[in-house]
């Protein structure tokens, strides 16, 4: 027998999380953390943060419900293939955004979007459109990196 | 001047596409995979066209002003790099249609596969030092994944073993790269040469960082004593993955970013050309000597690599313009045969299930193309006329007797010998002689594979023709590039409007 | 001065730390640890004397801040050495599968 391994782990019993206390507690605070991340992620030209930590946060959020309620709760919410295709999509909307620029002289180049007046939060030209982007892409890929992760069973071992 | 994004644009785009798509549609990676390399093999050759009268071209990204902003620079060497580059993953690309279809996810393989190829473009035409840091992480990590990419035990301990190495190489990198900030305040190549002429030459800080440099880019290359991951990963990859590693990876990140930084950057002097000679050399002589001794055709071919490279490092250490000329000309006739090598082997892999030369012999009688090609390949790395390997030897020999090394060259005459004794091993041992009699039915190998092994051995036979007048400017802007040393900076700031 | 030093022997733990020790998931930690040294370096790269946060605020006025350029670059060195981390994880829970051990002298098949 290996010692790493606990003893429940090779049974196929779906998996019932942790305590009520916990359950109840992600109850109030998943919610919360999506939104903090969707406002870093939003304000990322006015504030520290931007894309990466916002979808660091969003993916957060997901663990957090992955950890209180069990895998296949999580995966009722996003499963891996919805984790996959906006992981896709955030990837290609940026190339999107950064070959429009192309179209209008250079690389990257803003010709589409006004930059505004600054501290307002429709400013800054593409900046926020390439947050958003990377944070779906973050997001995304974190979550997916993390079920992988978990859904690795090993084995039985035969003697 | 447009086209120098698209190096990267293409790539990419394709590796996201393929990742959305792949799954669903079968036939989806594979025309990807043919369109999108093919086109960036055609643009890689126009960018030769372009820079056929030695100016520089420099891209604004963003239309933002360098060195405010990343530049992309394509001058000689940037689209000799190129067209080496893409011209072996356009083959090997043709070759991966039929050879993966033994593996499963043969889209994911294209993911990263395309994932690499676009961090190797960028290296080559980016002119910013960090953007160049990014690009090498994205290339090395994606080859870390296609190493393990068979989930075998040897593939994924030889994937562990890679990745660590090279982790510890990137962070050496960085830390260069932070030291250097430090000192020059600017991330843009031209503006750091620059700034580094104004200090006082012998400041210690530099000294430092070149140590750093040569240690983090040394193990990427492979030099010898920064080698110990390359006989493991480059035998257990799968073959076309094998090919580009061996191929086409180790100079891109390892000897194009050094010369590169050294040559047009830091500046050279004495000391580091001199390390430079001394790190080819002993790699030279130790790559040839551990291969003698292997039993695994790939692992063979592996070590065979460090003593090329070896090669190409102590050519560019010396520094006169024909030495350099004859380094630049081993790189890409290096590029070529190791990779019809390394095809080679998959083909036989492919075949008849085994690496091991025990037990082959005598696969001429079945596998014609492939016994064939791999003749020229074998004879080309050797250095037999009038195939292109010898006269990229001949030209280095004659570069270090020109430069007073006549001890070195007879080192470099000794190693080429060495080189055609353990490639007549390989080929006896695996291909002439009797059929075993465990091969009798094995078949030639499909027509995707054959084609792209044709056309190696085909640039084999004929790239000697790259010395004569007409076609050795390609080869000449590439080598001036690096002459110019610190003037560097001065054709790329006086060319950005 | 004494910062920059620090920093340096936090490298040299961690590269303590892949050379010597035996189980994968402690050389995993410290190729972690030579991450985190070097990109503390980085920053601290970019400290000016008595200068604030760089963010620009529509109400006060700013005289003095550190360097932006490296806080930016070390967000992108963060980045990839989490994708180096979760590659690496992913490949030694998989080579334990296929081994049986942690223990890097017996994870040998690959010789000469």
């Amino acid at each position: 027998m290996n010692p790493l391994i606990p003893k429940n782990q090779n049974t196929l019993k779906p998996n019932p999380g942790m305590t009520l206390i916990v359950k109840v507690v992600t109850r109030l605070t998943v919610g919360l953390i999506l939104l903090f991340g969707i406002y870093i992620v939003l304000h990322g030209h006015l504030s520290p943060g931007g894309g990466f930590a916002g979808g660091v946060i969003i993916a957060l959020s997901f663990i957090h419900l992955t950890l209180a309620f069990g895998k296949d709760f999580a995966l009722r919410k996003l499963s891996e293939s919805k984790a996959s295709l906006l992981e896709s999509l955030g990837a290609i909307m940026f190339l999107t955004i950064a070959t429009l620029g192309f179209l209008g002289g250079y690389f990257f180049y803003n010709f589409f979007i006004s930059k505004g007046k600054p501290f307002n939060l429709f400013s800054a030209g593409i900046i926020p459109l390439c947050n958003i982007a990377i944070c779906l892409k973050v997001g995304a890929g974190l979550f997916a990196i993390f079920l992988v992760l978990i859904l690795f069973r090993l084995p039985e071992k035969k003697e | 001047m447009y086209i120098l994004p698209l190096f990267v644009v293409i790539p990419l785009g394709g590796a996201f596409l393929i990742s959305l798509l792949g799954k669903r549609m079968k036939a989806i990676p594979d025309s990807l995979g043919f369109i999108c390399t093919g086109s960036l093999f055609l643009f890689s050759l126009f960018s030769v066209f372009l820079t056929s009268n030695m100016e520089v071209i420099v891209y604004k990204v963003g239309g933002w002003v360098p060195p405010i902003g990343i530049c992309m620079v394509l001058d000689g060497l940037t689209s000799f790099m190129l067209v080496t580059l893409n011209l072996v993953s356009f083959l090997v690309a043709i070759y991966s249609v039929s050879y993966m279809e033994r593996y499963t996810d043969k889209w994911k393989f294209y993911v990263l596969f395309f994932l690499m190829l676009a961090g190797m473009n960028g290296i080559v035409v980016t002119g910013d030092l960090f953007n160049l840091f990014v690009f090498l992480e994205i290339a090395s990590i994606s080859s870390y994944a296609l190493v393990a990419f068979g989930t075998e035990e040897e593939e994924l301990e030889a994937s562990f073993k890679y990745a660590i190495m090279g982790s510890v190489a990137s962070s050496f990198i960085l830390l260069g790269i932070a030291l250097l900030y430090s000192i020059a305040a600017t991330l843009n190549m031209a503006d750091i040469s620059l700034e580094i002429a104004k200090l006082q030459s012998s400041s210690r800080i530099l000294k430092f960082i070149i140590v750093l440099f040569i240690m983090g880019f040394g193990l990427k290359a492979a030099l010898i004593p920064f080698h110990a991951w390359l006989p493991d990963a480059h035998p257990s990859a799968p073959a076309p993955i094998s090919a580009m590693l061996s191929g086409v990876l180790i100079k891109v990140l390892g000897v194009y970013a050094l010369i590169r930084i050294f040559f047009n950057v830091i500046g050279t002097d004495k000391t580091i050309l001199s390390i430079l000679i001394i790190l080819g050399i002993i790699s030279m002589i130790m790559g040839a000597f551990l291969a003698i001794g292997q039993k695994d055709m790939k692992r063979m071919l592996a070590y065979s690599s460090i003593s090329q490279i070896g090669y190409i490092i102590f050519a560019i250490g010396i520094q006169t313009p024909l030495a350099i000329f004859a380094g630049l000309f081993h790189l890409i006739n290096h590029a070529v045969f190791k990779s019809l090598l390394f095809l080679n082997s998959g083909a036989v892999e492919y075949s008849a299930d085994t690496r091991n030369l025990d037990e082959m012999g005598g696969l001429n009688n079945r596998l014609i193309i492939t016994g064939h090609t791999s003749l020229i390949g074998s004879m080309s790395i050797s250095g037999i006329p009038p195939l292109s390997g010898f006269w990229s030897k001949l030209l280095i020999i004659l570069a270090a007797v020109q430069a007073k090394y006549v001890g070195l060259a007879i080192v470099a005459i000794l190693v080429s010998i060495l080189t055609l004794a353990y490639y007549l091993r390989l080929q006896r041992d695996a291909f002439f002689g009797r059929l075993n009699e465990r091969l009798k039915a094995i078949k030639e190998v499909p027509w995707t594979m054959q084609v792209s092994m044709l056309i190696l051995a085909f640039v084999c036979i004929f790239g000697g023709l790259m010395l004569i007048p007409f076609l050795r400017p390609f080869l000449h802007n590439a080598a001036d590039a690096l002459l110019e040393g610190r003037n560097y900076a001065g054709l790329v700031l006086g060319a950005v409007k | 001065m004494i910062t920059y030093f620090l920093c340096l022997a936090l490298f040299c733990v961690g590269l303590y730390c892949v050379l010597r020790k035996r189980n994968l998931i402690k050389i995993i930690i410290g190729l972690g640890i030579i991450d985190y040294a070097v990109n503390l370096f980085f920053v601290l790269i970019g400290y000016r004397h008595k200068g604030r946060a760089p963010i620009l605020s529509s109400t006060q006025e700013i005289k003095n801040m550190v360097d932006p350029i490296p806080q930016a670059l070390v967000l992108t060195a963060i980045v990839i050495g989490l994708a180096v981390t979760a590659l690496i994880v992913a490949i030694a829970m998989r080579l334990y599968e296929k081994y049986g051990t942690f223990d890097i002298t017996k994870i040998k098949r690959l010789k000469g």
